[in-house]
């Protein structure tokens, strides 16, 4: 018996010692690329081409950065993602959760049939070529528009407000009642402020999906230079030089900049993608792992 | 006046919601209740308007599929072919090579990144530092949150042939003695998609473990404690049980997007010299349907993936009600 036990606290300590290897091994391989992109970007690019930089920059410069921010294109890409986050985010809170509301609301008659209407989207596409074809017959190929409108009502963030509002007493939607207030009154002054941490969560999705998408700006206005993101800048400047690359048409910044020294510009690209997500990402965290949470337990 | 029926309304509604006592209603009753509602119908119908022609309407583009479709003409104007897109589909060769990578890719994403995030969460919640864990979760949810341009380029980085750490650990370690081209060799390339998607969403997908793991009874880890069971004991018959509900719905919902992993990673991680590896049937019809301007086929190729997912989420939602118990439906 004696023996048992023992074997079982050994084991469970050799577990233990594995568990924490294993686990900072995983914080390493995760942190590692992104530190290791951080020091080429801050290193000289004629000294990065000697390899070697791991974790730290040997000959520090700020050369690279200089060099793609002079870049008009990268300048104007980043004002469009900027714009696009923005606008996308906006308008796509709004939709949820003025949806989200009426779907929360039991009295609703239209409920039943909208709530299935709008579930049913989350299952299927129409897949890319007639959403390209309508895009196309609606004018919108070649504009801005085209990075916020088409998924403007997101079931999947639709459903997740939701449930959060059926967690909240119903007395206070009557109580708001009793005092004249009509229904987008409610919504606006009594539901809206206490929704805030799914909001948060919800806020958060809908920006890092606008800032890091960039099928869209390739499908749609990958001529139109004017609207391009810095995404599809980063896309154009990273294929260009791979081998082989499927981009033929290698782009001005691409040929311009690659000549420099490719891994060097790649890796200031990718930091300037990158950071403000850095950035943004702790702070959000509780409200995101929250939402997660709730969309999970609901659907 | 007003506000006083309003009130009754609201009251009886929400005290008995659905009551049936709705036989003898008028057509001015309906009038009145949606008067009523007003407010809930302007902040609901542009939207359900919204969603008809943004989501419900590309499914009529399916008809496409079905004629030779040119962007010219109006619909009444288009020639209808029958099942001939289909038939030139299924005769394709190339088809098959795309479908086979498209299943090869999911199957290994869905099997792989099914059972790491359960892993990872369980080892998570063995840590006894809570600081630590707290670290290691911040950590692991911060790839999610970067582009797949971004993973791409940097996975591209990892595994290049000059300086890429991988190989030069696998040089240093005497494991290989020639750096190998990764990204060069079609026979690597699923497993390099496949790992760059743990690498970026374990962490993130552990996340729901995470939760309902915390939603166990901590009774119940008490009560085997003293009785005397070892930990992996407490793994095997606490833990797993706990969040196997957790687990079930995400597999179902998981084999429905079977044959809709994407096509992202494979159009930014592939280039020329591994197509036979990396095109899916996303790509595909891409490739087909809009960068040759060949409509009709590229739509085929679509409705063919849809339909296909469509049939495996039925599928595995009734296997999993019939056996397990668990449905997502």
């Amino acid at each position: 018996m004696a023996g048992s036990a023992f074997n079982s606290t050994r084991s469970e300590k050799i577990f233990d010692w594995f568990n924490y290897t294993f686990l900072t091994l995983v914080l390493i391989v995760t942190l590692y690329p992104f530190l290791n992109v951080l020091a080429i970007s801050l290193n000289d690019s004629t000294d990065t081409v000697r390899g070697g930089i791991y974790l730290w920059p040997r000959a520090f410069t700020w050369d690279n950065y200089q060099t793609i921010f002079n870049y008009t294109g990268l300048i104007q890409g980043l004002k469009i993602s900027i714009l696009r986050t923005l606008v996308g985010t906006v308008l796509g809170l709004i939709a949820a959760s003025m949806l989200a509301f009426t779907l929360s609301r039991v009295d609703f008659r239209g409920r039943k049939f909208i709530s299935t209407f709008v579930a049913l989207t989350m299952y299927f596409s129409g897949g890319i070529v007639p959403t390209y074809i309508l895009m196309r017959d609606l004018h919108l190929i070649g504009t801005f528009w085209v990075y916020v409108l088409p998924g403007l009502v997101s079931g999947f963030n639709v459903f997740i407000i939701r449930s959060f509002i059926d967690g909240l007493p119903f007395a206070l939607q009557e109580s708001a009642k009793l005092d004249g207030a009509n229904d987008f009154t409610i919504y606006y002054r009594v539901i809206l402020p206490l929704c805030k941490p799914v909001l948060a969560t919800i806020s958060l999705f809908l920006a890092v999906g606008q800032w890091n998408s960039w099928f869209d700006t390739y499908l749609y206005n990958g001529t139109k230079q004017q609207w391009t993101t810095l995404q599809y800048e980063l896309m154009k400047v990273l294929q260009s030089t791979q081998q082989g690359g499927n981009m033929t048409n290698a782009n001005d910044l691409a040929t311009q900049l690659a000549h420099v020294s490719p891994d060097s510009i790649k890796m200031a690209i990718t930091i300037v993608v990158t950071i403000p997500i850095l950035v943004v990402y702790p702070f959000l965290q509780r409200y995101f792992v929250g939402g997660m949470t709730l969309g999970a337990v609901k659907s | 006046m007003k506000t006083l029926t309003m009130d009754d309304n609201l009251q009886h509604e929400s005290v008995t919601p659905k009551a049936p006592k709705r036989k003898k209603k008028t057509k001015g009753d309906f009038w009145k209740s949606v008067g009523q509602q007003k407010y809930l119908y302007f902040m609901s119908i542009p939207f359900v308007i919204w969603l008809f022609v943004f989501s419900y309407v590309p499914l009529w583009g399916w008809t496409m599929a079905f004629q030779n479709y040119k962007p010219a003409k109006s619909f009444s104007n288009q020639k209808w072919v029958g099942l001939k897109n289909f038939v030139e589909l299924f005769q394709d060769e190339r088809f098959y090579l795309v479908l086979r990578n498209t299943l090869a890719m999911s199957i290994m994403g869905i099997v792989v990144g099914f059972i790491v995030p359960i892993v990872f969460a369980i080892l998570l919640n063995e840590l006894r530092s809570m600081k630590f864990k707290r670290t290691i979760q911040t950590v692991s949810y911060l790839p999610h949150f970067v582009s797949w341009v971004v993973v791409a380029g940097i996975i591209t980085k990892l595994l290049s042939i000059d300086g890429g750490i991988v190989n030069e650990i696998l040089l240093s370690l005497h494991i290989i003695d020639q750096p190998i081209q990764f990204m060069a060799k079609g026979n690597w390339f699923w497993g390099i998609v496949t790992a760059s998607d743990v690498w970026k969403e374990t962490g993130w997908n552990a996340i729901i473990y995470l939760a309902a793991i915390t939603g166990i009874d901590k009774e119940q880890y008490e009560a085997a404690r003293v009785d005397g069971a070892s930990r992996f004991r407490q793994i095997w018959n606490i833990t797993l049980p706990g969040i196997r509900p957790t687990i079930m719905v995400l597999l179902i919902l998981s084999i429905g997007h079977l044959t809709s992993i994407g096509f992202e990673k494979q159009m930014l991680l592939g280039n020329s010299l591994v197509t036979d590896y990396s095109e899916v049937l996303d790509l595909y019809a891409l490739k087909y349907g809009i960068q040759i301007n060949r409509f009709s086929y590229g739509t085929a190729i679509g409705m063919f993936n849809s339909i296909v997912s469509i049939i495996l989420l039925f599928t595995a939602n009734g296997l999993f009600k019939k056996f397990a118990k668990e449905s997502i439906m």
